[in-house]
Formats: C-alpha cells, structure tokens, sequence
C-alpha cells in the first residue's frame, strides 16, 4: 500500500502541484478535529511522504500542532478531543478500532517544542524506550543501539564521554538532539517535530537542521515551524494553515515563490502571523 | 481494549501493520496497575462509609432512653429514704439516680408532696439496654415483670434529653455530655483568645515587615518544627511550665486553653502568611502612592482584604483544636467532671476526652454514649469545616 | 510646620511601637519551641541523675511503681517501631495508590471531589480512631485468628496498627498528590509518545522524578505514627514486650507517657520523670525527620523550580 489510492482527485482538493510522485507515507482523509464545541480542524485531505521533510506553518492557533499530534494519536491525551477521519499510515487507519494507539506512537516518534530529556542519565534516556519495548535486552546490542543512536543524532562524539550524566546537564541544543537520539531509538518511521528549535540558539539550530536533513534519508519528518526561514531551508513541501483549514499544499518552492491563494501570499510576505 | 488479540480476525492481522503481539502483556499489566491504584482510593473512601456507618449504629440508639411509667408516691417517708416511693418489686428496675432526685423534685414542685403520681420513671441501664435488644444482665424476676410491662406499652423508649443536659455520672442512664461542652467551649475560648491575635501577628510580622535575614529564617524553621511536635509533647510542656512552673490550676480550662494555643499557632500562622501573600502587592503600592505608611497600609487595606482567609484558617485550626486528646490528658483534663465548670480557672474536661473516659468504662451502656458522643463531637467538626469552606467559596477573589 | 513634624514624630513611635508588638509576637513561637525542648530536657535530665542513661537506651526489663523498679526503654521502642511499621505498611501503599488515581487517572472534576473526601480522614479526632481499633477492628482481629485457629490479643499490636495506618492515607496521599502532579506534563508526554503505556510512564518516569517528594510524605507518616498517642492508648497495651509477634498486645512511647503522668504520682519520683526521657527520645526523633523531610521537598522544589508546595 505504497501508492496513494486517489492521487487525482487529492492533487485538485490540495492544490499540490508537484510532478514528480514520491511514495506515500501518511494518507490523511476528512480530518476533523473538535476541542469540546471548538471545532479546530477542519475537514483536512493530505498527503505525507516518505524521505521528505514536510513543514506545517501558519499563524498561532491555527491547529498546526493539533494537526501533527493527530499523526500519532497523542491528541487523545487531552481531555475532550474527538477526531474523526482518517489517517492512514501503511495502509492502515490508525483511528481504526483495532489500532493500539501505544504502537501508533513507537512507529510515529515524536520530538516537542522545550527538550525534554528525562531526569535520568544520558544513556538511560536513549535505552528506556528500547528496553522496554523489547527491541533490545540489556547488554552490549543495548549499547550499541544507543551509539547507533546518538550517532545518528550528531550528539556521540560529545557525550560518549559521560554517558552517566544526568540528561539535564547538557545544554538546551544538545538536550534537543538528545530528544532526537531517544526517539530514533525505538526506530520509527515517521518523526514528527513541533517547534523543535524554537527554544534553541541559532547555532544549534543550525546543527538541528542539519540533522534533519541527514534523517530524511531514513524517515519521513513532518515538523511544525514558526520560523519561514526555516521551512524554506529544510523543508521539500510546505503545508500552510490557518483558522483550522488547511489552505494549501505544495512543495516548498512553489508556496514561497508561487503561492496559489492570496492568504499564503499575505503570510508568507508578513502581512499577518 | 484497544488492542486485538483474537485469533478469528486473522485476516486483519495480516494487514494490521500496527499489531503488535507484545504489546498485549504490557497493556495487562497496566490495567492491572490501574485497579490497583483505583483499589487503594476505594479502600479508604469504603473504610471513611464503614467507619461512619458503624459510629452512628451504634451511637444512634443513646439518643433514646428506656422509660417506665409506674405510681410515685412522694411524702416525708419517701424523701428520706427515697427508694421507698416505688413499689418494691419495681427496685432493681428503677435508676438510682432518677429516685435520689424525688426531693429535688418535690422542692421544685411543692405540690407533689403528698400525692402518688403515675409518672414516667427513668429506668437502669441494663433495663434499657434489654429494650435495645442489646447484651443485657437481669435477673428472671425482674424481666418478667419488664416484659408485662412492655406489653402493656408502659415501659417505653423516649428522647433521651438527659445525654444533653447532665454532666459525667458513675450511673450509665444518668450521665451526658453538658459539662464537657462546657468545658470544651470554655477551653477553645482561651485557645482562640491567645493563639488568634498572636498567630496573625506573627503572620503580618513575617509577610510584610521581616527582611529575610537570619532572624526571619530562624523564626521560620522553628514554625514549621513547632507543627511536627507530637501534640503529646506539648502536654508535657503544659505540665512542666504552666502547672508546675507557673501554678496554674491542674485540669483547667485555662491550662488547656493554652497549650492547645500553643498548638494551633503554627495552623493559623501558615494560613494567614498564605492569605496575605495573595492580596496582590498593586494594593500596598496604591496605599504608598496615597502617602500612606506601611502600617497604616497593611492595617487599613491588607490585613481586611486577607481576613476572610485569615478567619478559615483559624476556624481549621480551631476544630483541630477541638479534637485534640493526647495533650489535655497529660494536664488532667480527664478528671470525673459531674458538674459544669464555671470559670476557667475550675477544673473541667472536654468532649474527646469525656469520650475517652467513656470508652474505658466497663459497663456496655456506656459503648451507645461514647459513639453517640463522637457523633456530636464529629458533627461539630464537620460544621465547623463546612462554615470554614463556605467562608472561603464566599469571599474568594480571583486577583 | 512644627506641628507637622512633631506629628510625624508621634506617628513614627506609634509605627515603631507596633513593629515591636509583631516581633514580639512573631518570637513566641521560638519561646515555645525551646519551652518544650527545655521543659522535657530538664525534667529528663532529673530522671537520668537518677537513673542509668545506658540502661534507659539498653535494658529490657520496665517496671516502674515497684521498691526496684527498672527502666529499661528497649521493649518500648520495639512496640513503637513494629506498630509504626504496621501503620506504614498500610498507609504508604494505599495513600501512594491513592495519590496516583488522583493525580494520574481521575478527572480534575473527580480528583476535586476525591481529595476533600480523604483528608475528613485526617479531620477525625485520633481518640475517635481509638475507640474504633479497640471496639470494633480489635474484637475482629481476634475472631478472625481464632477461626484460623490462632490466639491473639485483644490488644494486638496489629489493630492500632492498622488504625493508625488508615489515619496516616491522607498524610501520604495529600503531599504524594501535590508533588506527582508537579512533576512536568512534558516528562509524561514525552514517555507516551514513544510508545509507554500510562502505566510505565508512571512506574519508570512519574514516580522517579517525585521520588524525593514520596520519602519527604513517608517520613511524615513516620514521625506522626511515632507520636500518635490516643489510638494506642485505647488500643495497645500498657505491658513492654519485646517481641515480634503483632498479634501480641505491645506497648509504645506515648503509652508509658501517659501512663507515667496519669494518676497520683508524686512528680519528683523516677516513675513520672521516665516519661520525660521518653519524651525527650520522642522529640529528637521526631524533630530529625521532619529536617530531612524539608530538605528532602526543598530539594524537589529546586529541581523543578516549583513554589507551590
């Protein structure tokens, strides 16, 4: 289920211009979303695809980040969220009643907005994913999935030093990056990032970005961005929202050069944000 | 169950790329852990219901008490040996202590003298407690004549009015709670007057005018040592200081008064510094833009806008207070008290501990006292928190 | 402007006069600190002129009110700590289970309702938990062993135990409560978006960050178990008794305390004065565990920057 079913009818609802077709990762149908009566997202057709980096942007509330935690069901935290749809990952709806929202979210990993590492110590915040789903017992495979991992992530040669120390005490970049190493560890598919360097200086920001485009290679990353900049640097497609609606849907060239509709236009050049 | 584990739906399996067999022995376990912890708040609410439930079964029947109505003859005979009045076979049936107050009646009542009255009787405890199909020890003579009169309806269960208005008593039938209210509001009364004026004293000293030096920090820490005491420790200290130091009267309200001051100051210090942190700091920046001083600003604007909070946490503080035991034992406020204390200098003793006397007596009469005692005591506790919730709800301001 | 500065004056003595009330005030609750230290420590220090210190601390045998009478405090601690273990062993599971069904699972609606509903727990009166472990839990435990066909003691060990443990729940639970939920929203989010289940993001990452918060609670528990007077006074039994069997009857601290101050003792004899060196061992116990207690939620605070608790 590698091939989008109906890829006509999608390029004309989204506006995606795009000739080549890469494969299809996320298939999303008719998403709604409602916080209680706020009806926040709004009937959404997208698709994601794989080895890409696609970027959500738009205005503060326009239901961008609520978007990206639909991808793995961690709306389901809040209380009062009804979603209704589809999101199909693999062929699968993962809103499905036989879906287990526990497995949805080991193969969608997901990296927020303020680094989060545990309060534990550097190699215990990349193992304790892993250990407990059993992808690795204790010992030297153990050890290596953590080197794996923190290579992947660009952060090995700086702490495979004091893999004992707490997770806190690296610095706000390093943290992030060790939130990124955590979450390929459990190796997902699909990396959603919300705001990942928002909280970040522009050096690590850089080495963030750079990161992402490294990954691409192995994982389609959807991430959410206040930062135009930034969209434009790294993403392939940009998706633009607003007021709940996704408003258009192209690659990343085109929404910046080209946009389609007149409110991409207004954003992108700074009318509103 | 959010998770497939049938066998019959085979078919999805194969193309449920989110399947994960594994997953279904962690979801076990965490659904486990979820009971568990919904187990624990069940235990201790269900405990909260059996508790209550048990108190007022077995505290509900003392306020009823058994009555007989038999013929009283009142002249001098029977005022100077008053067992006389009745009708002998009715002697080990009667309470002594309703028979020993015939002149006391007759005092007040003058015209009685000299008439036989068919009267309503106050009987013994063990009488009673046969009524309340309770254990009971009667002798066969005796119940049969109890169960004619039964029959006839003229031994009967009444509001028991004398659980409120006697003091302590040896006799099961004739004792009540009157005196150790007395002394309870007596008691609470010194403790308030003291620990009030000064807990809140302390808490505007600490919020507003102490620079955080050494001194400030010292007070601080001993606040919060003094409020993990034992409340036992604080009765010895009664004792040493207020009885043996200082002469005070042993038993007294005033010494429990005090000590259970002493007590209740870390409760009312915390609440009050609590309930002047949340007047916001544009208030006393209004009272300085006035030219107001500092005093003048705290006494007039925040200390008023603080009150409300102030008031419940010292109504917190008094009802803890007021089921505090351990500490007014130590000081002798478990005396046989019959009559009400009329100052605080005399000695008294209060509701718990009328509760704990009672709960140590032999007799089983007094089990229905001492439940039904708890039943006033924790009715008055729980008024008191409830007025302390609606106080806040009422005056709470959103800043 | 004379007259305007002698006003000012007047009202500076008066401001003056007030600051001095309230630190006044506000040092009483120093006077009383020491007052009881010292209260207790001199009375103590009369009984230990009397009596051997080290075989106060040492000694098995206590038999006051006898020609030879001996106070050796060693079965009185032992009743104490097993009675305190019991409550714990009651108290810390299910006020901690409790904590986490507020904090973790109920609904904000449900937890607001829940919590007032456990601390009337704490509200009730100890001497009416007593009088409930001696009426109605202690006539239970000695039916129930005796259908197992086992003796044991009308004041066992076991059911103030028990009964303590219950008043301790809210102790546990309410500080247990505050300190889960200060742990960061982003630490369970962060667990839960890498495929934990609710559960193990509680066992492995909840509970480890609240660690220091949930000792801080227990040894609050512990040092209320230690001083609790009023269940064990209606519940256990006055007879010291070094053994480890809970179904027997054991004495604790605060019964010998009482028991020593209640009745007519001449207050200048060993047998009133032992209660003051017990209470001097109950007080420097007590004061210790709650210092680690502060330090122990300061630390918590610090880590997460909360002001809250």
């Amino acid at each position: 289920m590698t091939n989008n079913p109906d890829n006509s009818s999608n390029s004309t609802i989204n506006g995606l211009t795009s000739q080549e077709s890469p494969a299809t990762k996320i298939t999303v149908r008719k998403l709604n979303l409602y916080y209680g009566d706020n009806h926040a997202l709004h009937n959404i057709d997208m698709d994601l695809y794989k080895n890409k980096i696609t970027a959500l942007i738009g205005p503060s509330g326009c239901g961008k980040s609520t978007f990206l935690r639909c991808l793995n069901r961690m709306n389901e935290l809040i209380n009062g969220v009804k979603v209704d749809g589809d999101v199909i990952i693999d062929g699968k709806n993962i809103y499905d009643k036989d879906v287990d929202e526990v497995s949805v979210r080991k193969r969608v990993g997901m990296v927020f907005q303020q680094p989060n590492p545990f309060p534990k110590s550097i190699y215990d915040n990349v193992s304790y994913a892993p250990l407990k789903h059993g992808i690795v017992k204790k010992g030297q495979i153990c050890d290596e999935l953590v080197e794996k991992s923190l290579l992947q992530a660009g952060l090995w040669d700086e702490v495979k030093d004091k893999l004992t120390q707490p997770g806190t005490s690296l610095s706000g970049g390093q943290q992030q990056r060790l939130c990124i190493a955590r979450t390929i560890a459990v190796e997902p598919d699909v990396i959603l990032m919300d705001e990942p360097t928002s909280a970040l200086d522009p050096l690590s920001t850089e080495k963030i970005e750079t990161l992402m485009l490294d990954l691409k290679e192995k994982y389609a990353i959807i991430t959410v961005t206040h930062n135009m900049q930034q969209a434009g640097r790294v993403a392939d497609y940009t998706a633009f929202f607003h007021m709940g609606d996704l408003i258009e849907y192209a690659d990343t060239e085109t929404i910046f050069i080209n946009p389609g509709k007149k409110k991409t236009e207004d954003y992108i050049t700074g009318r509103y944000g | 169950m959010k998770n497939i584990n049938n066998t019959n739906n085979n078919k999805n399996l194969s193309d449920n790329p989110f399947y994960d067999p594994s997953l279904t022995q962690r979801h076990k376990s965490a659904r486990r852990f979820k009971i568990f912890t919904i187990t624990c708040i069940a235990f201790a609410l269900s405990f909260l219901v059996f508790f209550l439930g048990d108190m007022i079964t077995k505290g509900l029947p003392a306020f009823q008490q058994s009555y007989m109505q038999i013929d009283v003859t009142y002249n001098d005979q029977t005022i100077a040996s008053t067992r006389k009045a009745i009708d002998k076979k009715y002697r080990r049936i009667v309470s002594r202590a309703w028979l020993r107050n015939i002149p006391k009646m007759v005092q007040e009542s003058p015209e009685l003298m000299a008439t036989t009255q068919s009267t309503w009787v106050l009987v013994n405890h063990q009488v009673d407690q046969y009524m309340k199909d309770h254990y009971y020890k009667i002798k066969n003579k005796e119940l049969k004549i109890i169960e004619d009169m039964k029959a006839q309806g003229k031994i009967q269960l009444q509001f028991n009015s004398i659980f409120f208005t006697q003091g302590d008593s040896k006799i099961p039938e004739n004792s009540g709670l009157k005196s150790s209210i007395i002394g309870s509001i007596l008691t609470l009364l010194v403790t308030m007057v003291v620990a009030f004026p000064m807990g809140v004293m302390t808490a505007v000293y600490l919020e507003e005018f102490a620079d955080d030096n050494r001194w400030t920090q010292f007070i601080e820490v001993n606040i919060n040592n003094l409020a993990a005491i034992p409340s036992i420790l604080f009765g010895l200290l009664g004792l040493a200081v207020f009885i043996n130091l200082f002469g005070m009267p042993r038993s007294s309200p005033l010494v429990g008064g005090l000590t259970l001051a002493l007590m209740t100051l870390p409760i009312i210090i915390v609440s009050s510094r609590a309930a002047l942190r949340s007047v916001p700091d544009s208030i006393r920046q209004a009272g300085y833009g006035l030219g107001l001083t500092k005093v003048q600003v705290v006494q007039d604007h925040v200390i008023p806008l603080a009150f409300p909070g102030i008031m419940t946490g010292s109504i917190i503080g008094l009802a803890q207070a007021m089921g505090e035991t351990a500490p007014l034992i130590i000081i002798g406020m478990i005396a046989f008290i019959p009559d009400s204390p009329g100052s605080i200098f005399e000695a008294a003793t209060v509701m718990p501990a009328q509760i704990f006397t009672w709960a140590g007596m032999p007799e089983r009469a007094y089990v229905e006292r001492t439940a039904a005692g708890i039943m006033v005591l924790l009715s008055i506790l729980i008024s008191l928190n409830a007025l302390a919730i609606i106080l806040r709800k009422k005056f709470e301001v959103k800043w | 402007m004379k007259a305007f500065e002698s006003k000012k004056r007047h009202n500076e003595i008066k401001e003056q006069l007030i600051k001095v009330c309230l630190i006044t005030a506000a040092s009483i609750s120093i006077l009383t600190t020491f007052g009881v230290l010292f209260s207790i420590i001199f009375e103590a220090i009369e009984f230990f002129q009397m009596r051997s210190f080290w075989y106060f601390i040492s000694g098995t045998e206590w038999s006051p009110g006898v020609a030879d009478s001996k106070f050796g405090a060693l079965p009185i601690f032992s009743g104490t700590f097993i009675i305190t273990l019991i409550a714990m062993a009651v108290a810390l599971p299910i006020g901690l289970g409790s904590a986490i069904f507020m904090s973790e699972y109920a609904s904000p609606k449900l937890r607001s309702k829940l919590k007032p509903l456990l601390e009337i727990l704490a509200g009730i009166p100890t001497v009416v938990y007593g009088f409930f472990a001696a009426i109605t839990v202690a006539p239970f435990i000695v039916n129930f062993f005796s259908m197992l066909g086992i003796q044991a003691s009308f004041n066992s060990a076991l059911a103030s135990g028990i009964v303590m443990g219950i008043m301790i729940i809210p102790v546990i639970s309410s500080l247990s409560d505050d300190v889960i939920r200060a742990v960061p929203d982003s630490q369970r989010k962060a667990s839960l978006a890498l495929g934990m289940t609710m559960s193990e993001t509680i066992k492995h990452i909840v509970l480890p960050s609240a660690l220091p918060g949930i000792i801080s609670a227990t040894i609050l528990g512990i040092s209320k178990a230690l001083g609790e007077t009023m269940i064990v006074v209606m519940a256990a039994g006055l007879r010291p008794n070094l053994s480890w069997n809970i179904l027997e009857d054991m004495t604790t601290v605060t019964v010998r305390i009482v028991d020593a101050l209640v009745g007519d003792h001449e207050f200048d004899s060993p047998d009133t004065l032992s209660a003051f060196a017990l209470g001097l061992v109950l007080f420097i116990v007590t004061l210790i565990l709650n210092v680690i207690s502060v330090a122990l939620i300061r630390k918590f605070k610090e880590k997460y920057k909360i002001n809250t608790l």
